[in-house]
């Protein structure tokens, strides 16, 4: 029995090999159709994550798609979940193959950019998130903290326990910086109210997410919001019964009960503009920090659990922060201890929120 | 074992054809699986397997990066493989990894102003150290009370990977950074020289060097033998006088030394600052590497470079509109049917034809 065994095995699976390459060679004709004109301009993309249904990377590939509908000779490529160990080769790959404009959108992504920029001067580089820059490399972000500060203003209206959860991915300057205009915007609606946070030391993990929220449920809070990249804390706020402030892309689909807003990134317009000002040729290296004014973070539509009064609030925070008169981080802002970080009347330079590592008053917890 | 009607009996000595015919059948049943889900979704197979070997292997580019990408997967594999030689089941290369990383680290940001000649040696042993210290703290109670050291070393990598984050979101991070979590990029003599233009660097002849090495040791020498015997048969090793906890303490070390060496050749070769997130993992790959190389050394080397071909052409062929999720896909199932026939090479199935004919006490003692 043992030899017609092996051999009625190897059968089977060289049939099976067979049938596969029939399978490979019938089929024909679903291709997709290659570019047809040879103007198209070919705009790369590399994402740290998988898109899905929300958060950063989901947030930068609705900005591609809305690049794809605005701009007609485009055609875009995309690699998706790519380490930074990885970084270099893929964004090579991405200017062999004729991307004549390619967005990093990831930190991590930095020195690779500048690396491979070097090589490739008649490509246009942009490296979201980002401090270096060359003649071919600019960077982009958007000044979320001013989107922060108005959903600061719907948790303070909020809280009945005046107590409020944050759930934060790693203290980087970023991260500490939305913390702290959340926490002027609560502050703002609620001076009694104070800020917890819990450090994840990930940005990316659904179950050490809801982990890091339930704690801060159980101590007491009734609004979770978050720095991370899942509705995680959210969801657990929802299974509580409890209220919640989403982040990067509207996640009220995924909490609708729970999610008052979200403070949102929207890079369509940014994409856009970009291109079209590669394309013309008039295009410069610049560091881009976009204002809410430009559109590249908003506030997401409001769940039917806020109340008129608190819309008006923001809406009223709103207009000041467009029409440019008041920004967030305008005196007197005092830290964690009481001192007086900024003077009365005066606005925060963009280089100190760049390197911003303390917390505001109002803060519970430690960098 | 037995499933069902079918019985797993262990080969007296593996077929020299189906050695060959597993491995090629595997991949060719990955292939199939892969295109099936290919097509459903629309997409010819053909084409993008054409595209995913071809440009991992066969353009200079593409062959030079898969290069890049097996060198820390070869050391790491090869470090692995010391300790499963001896049935040790160190699952920490990914800690070694990390801790060879941070030594070399420390060594670069504290003498940035030295040569290469000086700064590089030191900096391998460092890395080779801080691997060896890493394997070794398992070790010890390993040796002399028997603690389970494949629940040790695993929890110790969490504990290297913490370490090495608190560093560069703290003390060791680049004063002018703007406060992001990277360490100053390394001055010039700490950096591996690279060969011509590509990024392939001399983390490569560590690897190839101690593959040599290792093969030499394991078949050609006295301590070679007794580490097989030690872990075929710890009784008859203890009866014929050889020392397990020494030699536990020893592989172990050694074993951490060559991760950690794939930590310092990533930091000092390819990354030239240490950052979190600076290995997805090489340390938990290196051990589907070893296992699949039968802990053979040389195989090893030729193993962790068709790994690097697979992940680098996985990321060329997103570039055609395969999503990664496809691609995470088709490795998978090339994995696991390498896996799977690796069973068949060593374990014949039988069909019982009733409850009672089966072959008892042979099987893999289930």
């Amino acid at each position: 029995m043992r030899k017609p065994g092996i051999k009625t095995l190897l059968v089977i699976l060289t049939l099976v090999v067979f049938a596969f390459t029939v399978v490979g060679c019938g089929g024909g004709g679903t291709d997709t159709p290659a570019p047809a004109g040879d103007e198209k301009v070919k705009v790369g993309f590399i994402y740290i994550g998988s898109p899905g249904d929300a958060g950063w990377t989901f947030a930068h590939e609705k900005g591609r798609q809305f690049l794809l509908d605005q701009v007609p000779n485009v055609v875009t490529e995309v690699v998706e979940n790519v380490g930074d160990a990885d970084a270099e080769r893929v964004l090579t790959q991405l200017a062999e193959n004729g991307n004549k404009i390619i967005f990093a959108t990831s930190f991590g992504f930095m020195d690779p950019t500048i690396n491979v920029a070097a090589k490739y001067p008649d490509v246009t580089f942009l490296h979201c998130s980002g401090y270096k820059v060359a003649d071919n490399v600019g960077t982009y972000f958007g000044r979320m903290y001013q989107a922060r500060y108005l959903s600061g203003l719907v948790a303070g209206e909020a809280t009945e326990t005046n107590k409020i959860g944050y759930v934060a991915a790693h203290p980087i300057p970023e991260v500490i910086r939305g913390i702290n205009a959340f926490t002027l915007g609560v502050r703002e609606a609620n001076p009694e109210a104070t800020v917890r946070v819990v450090w994840t030391n990930t940005w990316y993990d659904p179950a050490e997410e809801k982990n890091a929220a339930n704690a801060l449920l159980d101590a007491g809070c009734d609004v979770i919001a978050q720095h991370q990249d899942t509705p995680g804390p959210m969801q657990a706020a929802e299974a509580k019964g409890k209220l919640s402030i989403g982040y990067n892309s509207d996640m009220s689909a995924l909490a609708p009960k729970a999610i008052m807003t979200s403070a949102v990134w929207n890079w369509g317009p940014y994409y856009v503009e970009t291109v079209k000002a590669v394309i013309g040729g008039t295009w410069t290296s610049s560091q881009y920090w976009g204002p809410m004014s430009d559109g590249i973070t908003a506030l997401a539509p409001f769940g039917p659990m806020v109340s008129d009064q608190t819309k008006n609030l923001v809406e009223e925070k709103k207009a000041l922060i467009l029409s440019g008169d008041w920004d967030v981080f305008t005196g007197p802002i005092k830290d964690q201890a009481g001192e007086l970080k900024v003077q009365d009347a005066q606005v925060m330079d963009d280089g100190a929120m760049l390197e911003m590592m303390w917390f505001v008053e109002g803060v519970e917890g430690s960098i | 074992m037995k499933i069902g009607l079918i019985t797993l009996e262990k080969r007296a000595a593996p077929s020299p054809i189906m050695a060959v015919m597993v491995p090629v059948v595997s991949v060719f049943m990955a292939l199939l699986v892969g295109a099936i889900f290919l097509k459903i979704t629309g997409r010819e197979p053909l084409p993008i397997y054409f595209e995913m070997f071809s440009r991992a292997f066969g353009t200079r580019y593409g062959l030079s990066e898969t290069i890049v990408k097996s060198i820390p997967l070869m050391l790491a594999g090869l470090g692995v493989a010391v300790a499963f030689r001896m049935q040790l089941w160190n699952i920490g290369g990914e800690g070694q990894l990390f801790m060879g990383a941070f030594a070399a680290t420390w060594v670069a940001l504290s003498f940035p102003d030295q040569a290469a000649y000086l700064l590089l040696p030191l900096m391998f042993f460092a890395g080779c150290a801080g691997g060896a210290v890493w394997g070794l703290l398992p070790a010890i109670p390993r040796a002399y009370m028997g603690v389970n050291e494949i629940i040790t070393t695993l929890m110790l990598n969490y504990v290297a990977i913490l370490w090495v984050e608190y560093l560069v979101y703290g003390p060791w991070k680049d004063p002018h950074g703007y406060n992001f979590p990277l360490t100053a990029k390394f001055t010039a003599g700490a950096i591996l020289p690279t060969m011509g233009d590509s990024r392939i660097h001399a983390g490569l002849l560590f690897g190839l060097t101690i593959a040599v090495v290792l093969w030499v040791v394991f078949n050609r020498t006295k301590w070679g033998y007794e580490v097989r015997v030690i872990g075929d048969s710890p009784g008859a090793a203890r009866f014929a006088g050889m020392n397990i906890p020494r030699n536990i303490l020893v592989v172990m070390a050694v074993s951490g030394a060559i991760c950690g060496l794939a930590g310092m050749a990533e930091v000092s070769g390819l990354m030239h600052r240490l950052q979190p997130g600076f290995s997805p993992g090489y340390g938990y790959t290196a051990i589907i590497i070893a296992w699949l190389a039968k802990l053979n050394p040389l195989a090893i080397v030729l193993v962790a470079f068709l790994f690097g071909g697979l992940q680098v052409g996985g990321y060329i062929v997103q570039t055609t509109g395969v999503p990664a999720t496809m691609v995470a896909m088709l490795q998978g199932s090339v994995l696991f049917f390498i896996l799977g026939g690796d069973i068949l090479l060593r374990y014949r199935l039988r069909w019982r034809r009733s409850p009672d004919s089966g072959a008892p006490g042979k099987g893999v003692g289930a």
